[in-house]
């Protein structure tokens, strides 16, 4: 008796496509994701961006900044990124515009090597007199800034072998009391054969080979975003794990239209004054509202538990909170469209929201994911409202800073409804 | 219902409420509708009687423009039938429940009235209506799936009549619904066919045809195979013809091929004959008698509609 239970269940499990999709496809593409993203494949971890400010141009600075660019886990630009290849560079980076560049979220660190650090680099004993190199980090990315730290007292030891040798000689004089002239004539011919092989490794073009230890490379740490948030990171989660909701909300509500197509009503209702645009025109607009309440909803309870700093950034909250409530009401709108059951509607979305959520950085940041990655983020409605809303709460810019993510969810709901709209011919007469 | 408080609605550009002609709908290889031609009279109640199947839906859906129909034409006081004029002047109670379940009576008829471009004091005095109607006052504030079965069709009802139709088109309104309450719907439908409303109620049931409709079309297969009133179907069917129903003690195997013989026909196990003149009866007896055969008892029987529709197709109507 046992075994025509099992056969039923399995034949059962056979005709519903969607219980299928849900056994089989939805751990498959999580598995494939999160493999990606940290970089279990083809060692994809993401690489650091990094801003360099050199204003010494010394000797020592340039070897600094070359050691730097062959770190392989950075990515490190001295200047903006033209999006036209064939135009001019643009200029350099200054401490000025690295500092705005990281405001603005373009990398999560950036190193300004001062005036002067070619005279002083080590930092021996704590030298007070040593110039210090400024690192500029964002603080809603708390690795980016210890890595770069890290690399950059290893870029010390490995990219300028001359300056630390001619370094030590100094503290040696001035601790110890000097070399016999036998001894400085013997350094110094070991230092002439060292700039010789340094030399010859930079036309080798060779990655510095070893490490050392850290702590010779003066560095003063300065976070320019977030410093002043209570709560750092409570809007990130609002946003990310807001969107996410929204999206199961917005499909939800829009399945009403499954519901009433299979009972009739919409058949009535279509049978007096409305038509089938207005009826999803009056659907998307309430979807919209109620996505937006929840969202309401939501970052009032970030600011009445977590502090988040909601009533100073109430036109950026209005502006990306409806931008994002319109897409993901549109979104819902199409699924339901597309879908002939209510049971096919909740396993497509499980299975297309969970995804896009994870892709799109609501369950994991979307800048320590690899950069294919990043980009593959930007095909979800998840990744454009959660850049939107950390450029609103974490950053602070102002509302026209956020044409980029407007335009985008806004577009994304008007293409969705337009196909919602279309797909929906088919309740409309047989 | 009066016409004066129906809904403004343009000109008629036709006296007739409803007219179909030579209407045809295919679903694949399935003909639902094939050729109906009808014509439905102010103040007339039309019944569509047929199977399950036959077509009776689709012919309605295709009058309320739910329907695309292959051929033919529907015209509303002469408006096409999917035109707004043709809209306002056609209501539609489905065969389905197709009323909100959270919302109450009051919210489920408001909404379908807003639907229908009521609003203010002419919305409440419809409503009010309706509720009173459908005897559903007393039970105006309650949500839909606390009602009865009964009362559930008596709603569904009056969202179909919300904005006061001149036609109005009834898809079996009493399907799974208790003796008492189909009493309460006929009732309402009577009031409304009496305030001038013209209507097409389609049943299988052969009694509530006989009661509530004018004119019957008996529909079958998707065509209308015969029309006119209760008297007239049947005077044309079996003229001054009678019918005799006689059940025996034998098994049908044994009666069968004697009611064959006589050119009856078994239904239910019981024998059924058509005969010209009652003097008959006695002669069918004696012939049942000398043939072995125990006759339990016998009825003589004016024809109906349900004998029409067994004469003309071959089946009985709940088939």
């Amino acid at each position: 008796m046992i075994i025509p239970i099992i056969r039923t269940a399995i034949t059962g499990l056979r005709r519903d496509r969607a219980s299928l999709a849900l056994s089989f496809i939805l751990p498959i593409a999580f598995f494939t994701i999160f493999a990606v993203i940290f970089g279990g494949q083809h060692n994809s971890t993401a690489r650091i961006k990094v801003i360099l400010v050199d204003e010494d141009h010394s000797s020592a600075s340039l070897d600094l900044v070359r050691g730097l660019q062959c770190e392989s886990s950075l990515a490190v630009s001295t200047r903006p990124a033209s999006k036209d290849k064939k135009a001019t560079p643009l200029a350099e980076y200054t401490a000025a515009t690295a500092e705005a560049a990281v405001k603005a979220g373009d990398a999560p660190v950036a190193l300004i090597i001062p005036k002067g650090f070619g005279q002083n680099p080590i930092s021996f004993g704590g030298d007070s007199s040593a110039p210090q190199i400024q690192l500029l980090n964002d603080s809603s990315d708390m690795i980016a800034p210890q890595m770069v730290s890290g690399l950059l007292q290893k870029a010390a030891m490995t990219a300028m072998p001359v300056t630390m040798a001619e370094k030590g000689m100094q503290y040696t004089d001035q601790y110890i009391g000097g070399f016999t002239p036998e001894q400085r004539k013997r350094m110094d011919n070991n230092l002439d054969q060292l700039r010789q092989l340094k030399s010859q490794q930079e036309k080798a073009s060779t990655a510095p080979a070893s490490s050392g230890s850290g702590g010779m490379i003066a560095v003063k740490a300065r976070s320019v975003v977030g410093t002043d948030k209570r709560s750092p990171m409570i809007s990130f989660y609002a946003a990310s794990i807001g969107v996410m909701f929204l999206l199961f909300t917005a499909t939800g509500s829009a399945g009403v239209l499954l519901d009433e197509a299979e009972s009739g009503t919409l058949d009535r209702v279509l049978s007096s004054r409305v038509t089938m645009t207005s009826l999803l025109a009056g659907k998307l607009i309430y979807n919209t509202l109620l996505a937006f309440t929840q969202l309401a909803v939501m970052f009032l309870w970030g600011w009445a538990v977590f502090k988040l700093d909601l009533f100073t950034h109430i036109p950026g909250f209005l502006v990306m909170g409806l931008c994002t409530a319109f897409a993901v009401a549109a979104f819902g709108m199409l699924l339901a469209s597309i879908c002939q059951t209510r049971a096919q509607l909740g396993a497509i979305s499980t299975l297309l929201i969970l995804m896009m959520s994870a892709v799109g950085g609501s369950m994991f940041p979307r800048f320590l994911m690899p950069e294919a990655m990043q980009k593959a983020g930007l095909f979800t409605i998840n990744a454009w409202a959660i850049d939107g809303f950390t450029k609103v709460f974490w950053r602070d810019l102002p509302v026209q800073q956020l044409w980029q993510q407007v335009s985008v969810l806004l577009a994304v709901g008007v293409v969705l409804f337009v196909l919602a709209r279309r797909i929906a011919r088919r309740w409309e007469i047989a | 219902m009066s016409a004066s408080s129906s809904l403004p609605m343009a000109a008629p550009s036709s006296p007739t409420p409803l007219e179909i002609d030579s209407l045809s709908k295919r679903f694949g290889e399935v003909t639902a509708v094939d050729g109906v031609s009808l014509e439905l009279g102010a103040g007339e109640c039309l019944g569509l009687l047929g199977p399950n199947g036959a077509g009776k839906s689709t012919l309605i859906r295709s009058i309320v423009g739910r329907v695309r129909p292959d051929a033919g034409r529907v015209s509303v006081f002469g408006f096409a039938a999917s035109s707004p004029e043709a809209r306002a002047a056609l209501g539609w109670v489905p065969q389905e429940l197709a009323i909100y379940p959270r919302l109450t009576c009051k919210e489920n008829l408001a909404a379908f009235g807003r639907y229908h471009g009521l609003s203010g004091g002419k919305l409440a005095e419809a409503v009010a209506w309706c509720l009173d109607w459908a005897a559903l006052t007393d039970r105006a504030g309650d949500l839909e799936k606390n009602l009865s079965g009964g009362m559930k069709r008596r709603l569904n009802m009056a969202a179909g009549i919300i904005h006061r139709p001149r036609v109005v088109l009834m898809d079996e309104p009493t399907v799974g619904v208790d003796p008492q309450s189909r009493n309460r719907i006929f009732e309402m439908i009577e009031a409304l066919r009496d305030k001038g409303a013209a209507i097409i109620y389609t049943t299988h049931y052969m009694e509530e045809a006989e009661r509530l409709c004018d004119r019957v079309a008996i529909i079958d297969h998707g065509r209308i195979i015969a029309q006119g009133t209760n008297q007239e179907l049947v005077h044309s069917t079996f003229a001054s013809r009678s019918q005799v129903v006689a059940r025996f003690a034998n098994p049908a195997s044994e009666t069968g091929a004697w009611v064959e013989q006589h050119a009856g026909r078994l239904v239910d196990g019981s024998a059924e004959f058509t005969i010209e003149r009652s003097t008959q009866i006695a002669g069918l007896l004696d012939d049942a008698a000398q043939a072995g055969l125990e006759l339990l008892d016998v009825t003589l029987r004016r024809p109906n509609l349900e004998s029409v529709f067994l004469h003309l197709t071959g089946r009985e109507l709940r088939d």
